[in-house]
């Protein structure tokens, strides 16, 4: 197998919150993004999805753990190599109104990466290259955005300028975090299907961060989903499986709890209740598997005492790996009767 | 539900006046709405869907100007137009017949109040001074929204979850018994599952309290769970109207149909999306005719004319478009996959 492009191993993140708290976002966490696929990154609110995102573009280092980048350790990249990391690596931020400098004109916000990373050595090629760029995300015609300011384009026009702001570099790894949550519906699919062709066109590999299952189905559907829980990663397989046969009991009842456009199928679906409806803080992390609390197929003495890691689920089918020790263990999952 | 009208909306116009020129937020709008149905207000932002809300309760800002239109309430074989009421009139409608749940208003609770002088506040202002029947009816809805009562009653806000928030606001929202809540956006910005929470605990409240939703959304999941009618808005206008099932299984109008056709559906096997081209309209420079014309795939040189009115194709479901026929053909492939997997 080739070595994955960007690779976490055993990667963990805290966060201090005044003196004494520290807030564990991410704990342990073992991810590979291999050459070219699609992975998505799927999870609640504070699950760690964008702090996972942020390590993997380097704008945040790990508290433990190491990120390596085609085989090499992140952290020792010196120079030219760290350079050469960071220009592959690039993000696109959630809100658009917020990531795009409100006083710079879109050539600007545009050209700054070029002259810096030397692919323009003057005005005019710097002005070429932005066209082309502009071109790409279906920006046109060019000559009515580029001279504009982030003010008098429209969130989905903004999120394409971000876009093309994160190929400037030639990136060959782009992290998408939320990139279309703040778009109108009826342009979101125009957003993506931009975004997902570029990986056959630009040869990029593209790491997509979002709290919609619906939306990672159709992105990743040729590709992997990972979900997330507090912290930790649950459950990580090829996308047709995870979204059709869950294994993991959060997936399980983050897909029965999802309401879907239409009618009959929404109103009949199974939902699965939990045994507790709110979600731990991260700073009292409950013992063992962090889902116990909640999880209707709870087992005591081994849920609430032992962490689960990713493995596989013997007896399963598939090549998904769940971090859930009854299923590892090859039990059956039996709903909880206290 | 049943045929028993509370609220009928007819031609309700806002303008706000803005420095560019009047903004026509919502156009001539119509609807009624019965006793006991939820209706969804569904469209994408700036086509108008919370000016219409906040102009039903006349809580506009002080730029907007409703410019035309009635809306008659009726209770208790009682009708009145909401536009004529006097101010003091519209602050005993307000809560006691028509709540209305703004859009991230769980956070708009007032930090250093215990959640019981809060209810106790709302109660007072509205004209409801008896404490213990405050005290009663409270902590009845905190049961029913399956919250434990007592502890919430007597604690501050920060003290309870997000989705515990929602529900005391829920509560809230239903003490003075009105026959109308109006919920902007009533799960946004809540995590999955709490927003599952969220929804069956509103389908019992409404089940057991029989009140009339109206609902505000961009999420056309949410309302395919929650509506029994569908309102879909573009540009400020009401472009079609009808029963859940018309507007997803059988739309009659081309924004409908484009919204249906680019959300991502979790269980239909691949998806196969498009979207719909170009921007949602300026509302200064609206375009002429069908205010869609721009951005639809059936329009024709009719469309750019003449604005289509709306009107009823079938039982209880109205479109405005010119090419009806032409989305009742496109239509046929919407859910083509589900059919050829079952």
């Amino acid at each position: 197998m080739t070595t994955p492009i960007l690779q976490f191993e055993n990667v963990s993140r805290s966060f201090k919150k005044g003196r004494s708290t520290i807030i564990p976002v991410l704990q342990n966490i073992d991810l590979a993004v291999n050459q070219l696929e699609f992975l998505c990154l799927v999870g609640e609110s504070g699950c760690g999805k964008t702090t996972s995102g942020k390590i993997l573009a380097g704008l945040l280092s790990p508290s433990s753990g190491r990120v390596l980048f085609e085989g090499q350790d992140v952290a020792r990249l010196k120079g030219d190599d760290y350079k050469r990391y960071r220009r592959s690596v690039q993000i696109i931020h959630q809100d658009p109104y917020a990531s795009l400098n409100p006083t710079h004109s879109i050539y600007n916000i545009l050209s700054y990466p070029l002259f810096r990373h030397g692919y323009a050595k003057n005005y005019a090629q710097a002005r070429d290259r932005v066209g082309e760029l502009l071109h790409r995300v279906d920006l046109t015609p060019v000559g009515d955005v580029i001279d504009k300011y982030p003010h008098q384009l429209s969130g989905g026009q903004r999120q394409r300028v971000s876009i093309a702001r994160a190929l400037t570099t030639n990136p060959s790894i782009i992290v998408a975090d939320e990139a279309v949550s703040m778009v109108d519906v009826s342009i979101r699919i125009s957003i993506l299907n931009m975004l997902m062709a570029m990986q056959n066109d630009l040869a990029v590999t593209l790491v997509f961060i979002t709290h919609d299952l619906a939306l990672a189905k159709y992105f990743a559907w040729n590709g992997r989903i990972a979900v997330m829980y507090l912290g930790r990663v649950v459950e990580i397989g090829r996308t047709p499986e995870i979204t059709e046969n869950p294994q993991h009991p959060y997936t399980k009842v983050l897909l029965s709890a999802i309401p879907e456009p239409d009618p009959d199928r929404t109103r009949t679906k199974e939902h699965v209740a939990l045994r507790s409806e709110d979600i731990p803080r991260l700073t009292e992390l409950p013992p063992g598997c962090a889902f116990h609390p909640r999880c209707p197929w709870f087992v005591n003495g081994v849920c609430n005492t032992h962490v689960p890691h990713l493995a596989l689920a013997p007896g399963g089918l598939s090549d998904t790996q769940v971090a859930c020790i009854p299923l590892t263990q090859g039990a059956e999952l039996k709903l909880y009767e206290s | 539900m049943n045929d028993e009208v509370v609220l009928k909306v007819e031609d309700l116009s806002v303008i706000y006046n803005s420095p560019r020129g009047p903004v026509r937020a919502t156009n001539n709008i119509s609807f009624d709405l019965h006793k006991g149905e939820a209706l969804a207000l569904i469209g994408e932002s700036g086509s108008g869907k919370t000016t219409l809300s906040l102009a039903l309760i006349r809580m506009l800002a002080k730029s907007a100007e409703i410019s035309a239109g009635k809306v008659f309430y009726t209770r208790d074989g009682k009708t009145r137009n909401v536009l004529d009421m006097s101010d003091r009139e519209m602050r005993a409608f307000r809560w006691n017949d028509c709540a209305m749940v703004f859009q991230g208003a769980q956070n708009a609770f007032n930090p250093v109040l215990r959640i019981r002088d809060q209810f106790m506040d709302t109660a007072r202002a509205h004209g409801r001074n008896d404490k213990e029947w405050v005290r009663q009816r409270t902590l009845e809805l905190f049961k029913l929204v399956r919250l434990d009562s007592q502890r919430v009653f007597d604690s501050y806000p920060h003290e309870l979850s997000g989705g515990m928030r929602q529900r005391t606001l829920l509560a809230l929202g239903v003490l003075l018994d009105p026959q109308i809540v109006i919920l902007d956006e009533p799960t946004t910005a809540l995590d999955i599952l709490t927003q599952r929470a969220i929804i069956d605990v509103l389908n019992e409240m409404q089940t057991r309290l029989n009140f009339s939703i109206i609902f505000i959304s961009h999420d056309l999941a949410l309302a395919a769970e929650m509506a029994d009618r569908v309102a879909t808005m573009y540009a400020g206008e009401i472009v079609e109207i009808g029963e859940v099932n018309q507007i997803f299984y059988e739309p009659l109008h081309p924004y409908t149909l484009g919204l249906l056709r680019s959300v991502p559906k979790l269980s239909h096997g691949q998806d196969e999306l498009v979207s719909i081209t170009g921007n949602p309209p300026n509302l200064i420079d609206p375009p002429s005719g069908c205010k869609f014309h721009p951005r639809c795939q059936f329009a024709s040189e009719k469309c750019s004319r003449e604005a289509p009115p709306l009107t009823e194709y079938d039982a209880g479901h109205q479109s405005a478009c010119w090419h009806v026929d032409k989305v009742i053909e496109a239509r046929k492939d919407l859910y083509k996959k589900k059919v050829t997997e079952s």
